[in-house]
């Protein structure tokens, strides 16, 4: 039995090669729940929260992506530069639980968990991010799609680290909304992400808790394309039927489920709301 | 070693070292800090989060106590409502419980210390919060008795006296 502390990402690696079995530890919010609620009961944990590099994030040398470290905070994501550089995931960001567990949820617990609801995952997904994973025998660039595989399943081995995101910086608007049962401190009901591209001529469109894991909208982006003129970069109809359009579009993609927390009817409405809103703040004029 | 093995470590709380021992790994700090160490000013309540009722600093960054491995904190500077107060004057009320006081911001008082703790965190940070920063910052620390408004009062009152208190 031992929790183990590691201070550098190399000491981490060490550890879970030596010990598959041992639960990682960022920061806390979903493994202690399960802990303090008896539903898992770990031999062994390896903390990831006192890695300095995991905690930083940077933009790349030539300005097109933004990498944050697995330890990067929801409380970093919602302020300064890098909500500049990456406002959806700001957004999104400032919907998580409460202060108190933004000043300790990270963007890879967030990835690790892989839950339905996870906040971040629409942004990232939507983003096109890249997960880059890391173990004693090397690392590895995985794509957030093939990342997610299922409810709380990810490609992730045992003995591998998340280390870090990396996220285009795009040239476009961006934003994330969320519908819960209430505005501070909720799991998500339904929620989206959209993401414009002014240079690739795409509108992304992803959805949380309303399939396994995130669902891409890639019928109702492909429409979208067709409707806007990209040398202006505004929409050639009228705004409240695309709107209403790309909303009926969306529905038709996501596959919700009824559970304690909402109805597949009520999701499958939520999620055409949301995105039919914002592609109107998208093209305001 | 086997897997029940009980763990011994050392936690700094409200600047003081304290040893734990025989403990089980998966321990949160509230649990280390109430039923280990003696100090039971944060509460208990959802064990996951949600209301706030644990709220502790560990370096200076506000967090749910049950959320936090004990074990994972050593070494760090954790901070309780107890340790609030200032060195000498252990007795006294910090200004934020004075006016928790002064404003009635208190009923059955189950959520009061976490919200002690986030309250100085806010005003730490953010010597004049609009209502609104207010609101957000509090956001975590779920009150079922006052309704918040005495609550929010409370925070006003601290924020006039630190500010009239600085000119």
């Amino acid at each position: 039995m031992s929790v183990l502390v590691p201070t550098s990402l190399d000491g981490a690696l060490a550890a879970l090669a030596a010990d598959p079995d041992a639960h990682v530890l960022a920061g806390g919010t979903d493994l202690m729940v399960e802990v303090n609620f008896g539903h898992r009961r770990p031999a062994s944990v390896v903390a990831i929260n006192r890695i300095a590099e995991l905690s930083d994030w940077h933009r790349s040398a030539d300005g097109a992506h933004v990498v944050l470290g697995a330890g990067v905070t929801y409380r970093t994501m919602e302020h300064g530069e890098l909500a500049r550089l990456v406002p959806a995931l700001a957004q999104a960001a400032r919907t998580v639980g409460s202060p108190q567990i933004r000043n300790a949820a990270t963007i890879g617990g967030n990835l690790a968990t892989c839950s339905p609801a996870g906040d971040g995952l629409p942004v990232l997904s939507a983003l096109d991010a890249t997960i880059e994973l890391a173990s004693v025998t090397g690392r590895r660039m995985v794509s957030v799609h093939e990342f997610m595989v299922g409810v709380k399943r990810t490609v992730r081995r045992a003995d591998e680290l998340i280390v870090a995101v990396h996220l285009p910086v795009l040239r476009g608007w961006q934003g994330y909304a969320k519908v819960g049962v209430r505005n501070a401190m909720v799991i998500a009901t339904a929620t989206v992400c959209l993401a414009t591209d002014l240079d690739g001529h795409t509108v992304r469109i992803a959805m949380g808790a309303v399939g396994p894991t995130v669902i891409r909208a890639r019928d109702a982006e492909a429409w979208i394309a067709t409707q806007i003129d990209w040398t202006t970069g505004s929409l050639i109809g009228a705004r409240a039927a695309i709107a209403a359009e790309v909303g009926e579009r969306v529905r038709a993609e996501a596959r919700p489920i009824d559970d304690h927390r909402s109805t597949a009817a009520y999701r499958r409405h939520a999620v055409g709301v949301l995105a039919g809103r914002l592609l109107s703040r998208a093209f305001p004029t | 070693m086997s897997d029940d093995a009980p763990l011994a470590y050392r936690l700094n709380v409200n600047g003081t070292n304290h040893d734990v021992a025989d403990a089980w790994l998966g321990e949160s700090l509230l649990y280390v800090l109430r039923e280990r160490l003696g100090l039971p000013g944060a509460k208990g309540a959802c064990e996951q989060g949600e209301c706030g009722s644990c709220s502790v600093l560990v370096d200076s960054t506000l967090v749910c106590s049950c959320l936090v491995l004990a074990a994972s904190v050593v070494d760090r500077d954790i901070v309780t409502v107890e340790g609030l107060g200032k060195p000498g004057s252990a007795a006294a009320l910090t200004d934020v419980q004075q006016a928790f006081v002064d404003a009635g911001g208190v009923q059955c008082g189950y959520c009061t210390p976490g919200l002690v703790v986030a309250v100085h965190d806010l005003l730490d940070h953010n010597a004049t919060p609009s209502t609104l920063e207010v609101r957000e910052a509090l956001s975590g620390n779920i009150c079922r008795c006052t309704g918040y408004g005495r609550i929010l009062a409370a925070v006003e009152q601290a924020v006039t006296q630190r500010t009239n208190a600085a000119r």
